[in-house]
């Protein structure tokens, strides 16, 4: 693009090496073992996921650990087929809320394991309402996406 | 309130990219409102500025660099990170405090130099769980868009709607960024970017220096004889995870619940006669109306089809072409402000409402799908 006025162009790019804190921790070490933590607080008895050190709403600790089911259902979902700057993932990819069975927050994740290429069927198959699977990598790294993904329940 | 509080002047540069850079941009900004206030700078007694690191074109920190430019230097002054409606706020306490008769509260968001908004909302994402997965502001917007349409059956067209009317709207704004004449059709089939929102439901990213000055009473009616007064102003902020939340039952009728009471308005619907609201995607306008109580709850599309937050209409929503039209993201807020201001004042020219209107409504958000939200209420 020609401008009438000069720009510079800059980039900017900066190392940062943050905590997980223990909680986080502990959380993403049980996903490289395919489990799902959760914590349950004892006030409201909400089942918080991702495993939390304290309930946000109560605003005290949160003590007890517990492992949540690994199924749940869909609660919102977004088709997205465009890039942005710093995007993790490779599109198109679906976001989704999924409420997993016994817990009482959504989980943010992704829904994949069928084609995604063609967004008329994909929209055939995606509703909200609709039962979903943990799906997990071969090799995991402690990290959120040790699930690959969520895929629908037949 | 036994004191009272008045904006006395405005200015905003236009949302386009200008050839400016936003040192000169933020000083001749200031320039115009003390040139049109009759103050010198000495006079003016604490600023408040609105900026963002991650909406600053990589220069941090936001307020060091502009400090001299905006007159501050010197003073008593200091600076909201996020939504500018805060900071104008704050600047309405320091008067209502009794330590200073003027306030400047300038909003400062040069959006043309950003990289796009979804990679500067991406770093709202905490960085161990959603950042990981990619969500950012649009995903979100998106996600809480399929909620509202599925739970009340609000069309896509109606969605649609939204960003028909406030294009149009803005072809009398000279400000704004983006303006046209568009179908439902047009914007529907615009590109998809996350379903269920398409390009054209999605706020640009614009330029926007934004100030308003503010006045106690005393010193109002020596600046200006068209003083637009504080009436109330209310906020709240909602859980930060996503999946915490109901994207459906946000922060946003608390926040109105609390301008209302300040204000002493008992029912909006009769009462506010303008609201310049803050729709990043369109049908958030929708879903705020609603929780602005301006109808019930899943009423937003209807409330388009009658017409009534057309600008010819009984309660004008966004007569400026609102933030699809122009979002300098951190100033949106305090744009909504300065909208309301001309209105009230008679002097937004081609984008005036119909009719004498006594009492408008600004409203901001910042976050994901409306994690906080900010309510002020201004009248003639």
């Amino acid at each position: 693009m020609n401008k009438e006025f000069k720009t510079i162009k800059t980039e900017i790019r900066l190392p940062y090496e943050l905590a997980y804190g223990a909680t986080w921790t502990r959380f993403f070490e049980g996903m490289s073992n395919q489990i799902l933590y959760g914590s349950k607080c004892e006030k409201c008895n909400r089942v918080l996921v991702p495993a939390r050190t304290f309930c946000p709403r109560c605003f005290i600790d949160t003590k007890e650990w517990v492992e949540v089911p690994q199924q749940g259902t869909l609660t919102a979902w977004s088709y997205v087929n465009y890039r942005y700057f710093g995007q993790p993932t490779t599109p198109p990819f679906i976001g989704a809320l999924i409420r997993l069975d016994g817990t009482d927050v959504d989980f943010v994740h992704l829904l994949g394991g069928f084609d995604l290429s063609d967004f008329e069927k994909v929209r055939k198959i995606v509703k909200n309402g609709m039962r979903v699977e943990a799906v997990w990598a071969n090799e995991r790294k402690a990290h959120i996406m040790d699930i690959r993904y969520f895929k629908p329940l037949a | 309130m036994s004191k009272k509080v008045a904006v006395v002047a405005v200015a905003q540069t236009p949302g386009a990219e200008s050839k400016d850079n936003l040192y000169d941009q933020a000083y001749h900004v200031t320039r115009e409102i003390l040139d049109k206030s009759g103050l010198n700078r000495e006079k003016v007694g604490t600023i408040v500025s609105a900026a963002s690191d991650i909406f600053h074109g990589g220069i941090s920190c936001a307020n060091s660099y502009y400090w001299e430019t905006t007159g501050a230097f010197l003073k008593n002054a200091s600076r909201q990170d996020g939504e500018s409606l805060f900071a104008f706020f704050y600047g309405v306490m320091r008067i209502l405090a009794g330590h200073y008769d003027t306030a400047l509260i300038l909003a400062i968001c040069k959006g043309s130099e950003n990289p796009e908004n979804d990679a500067c909302t991406l770093m709202f994402s905490d960085p161990f769980y959603q950042r990981e997965l990619g969500i950012q502001e649009t995903i979100a917007a998106a996600l809480q868009m399929r909620q509202y349409m599925d739970k009340y059956g609000v069309t896509k067209e109606q969605c649609a709607g939204v960003s028909v009317k406030n294009f149009r709207n803005a072809l009398g704004n000279p400000y704004a960024h983006k303006r046209g004449r568009y179908t439902v059709k047009d914007v529907l089939e615009s590109g998809m970017l996350a379903d269920p929102l398409t390009e054209l439901q999605v706020a640009p990213k614009s330029e926007g220096i934004v100030a308003v000055l503010l006045a106690s009473e005393e010193a109002a009616k020596k600046i200006t004889d068209k003083p637009i007064w504080f009436k109330g102003y209310g906020s709240s902020l909602d859980n930060y995870f996503l999946g915490d939340r109901n994207l459906l039952e946000g922060q946003l009728p608390a926040a109105a619940a609390r301008a209302y009471k300040m204000a002493g308005i008992n029912d909006p619907r009769k009462e506010i006669d303008l609201a310049e609201i803050t729709e990043p995607y369109a049908f958030q306008e929708l879903l705020w109306c609603e929780d602005l109580g301006f109808c019930e709850k899943g009423g937003g599309g209807k409330l388009l089809e009658s017409g009534i937050t057309e600008r010819t209409g009984r309660l004008p929503v966004n007569p400026s072409g609102g933030v699809l039209a122009n979002n300098p993201y951190v100033s949106r807020g305090l744009q909504r402000v300065v909208e309301a201001v001309l209105q009230l004042r008679g002097e937004a020219g081609e984008h005036q409402v119909d009719g004498k209107r006594k009492t408008a409504l600004a409203h901001g958000t910042h976050g994901f799908a409306g994690q906080c939200h900010a309510v002020a209420i201004l009248g003639s």
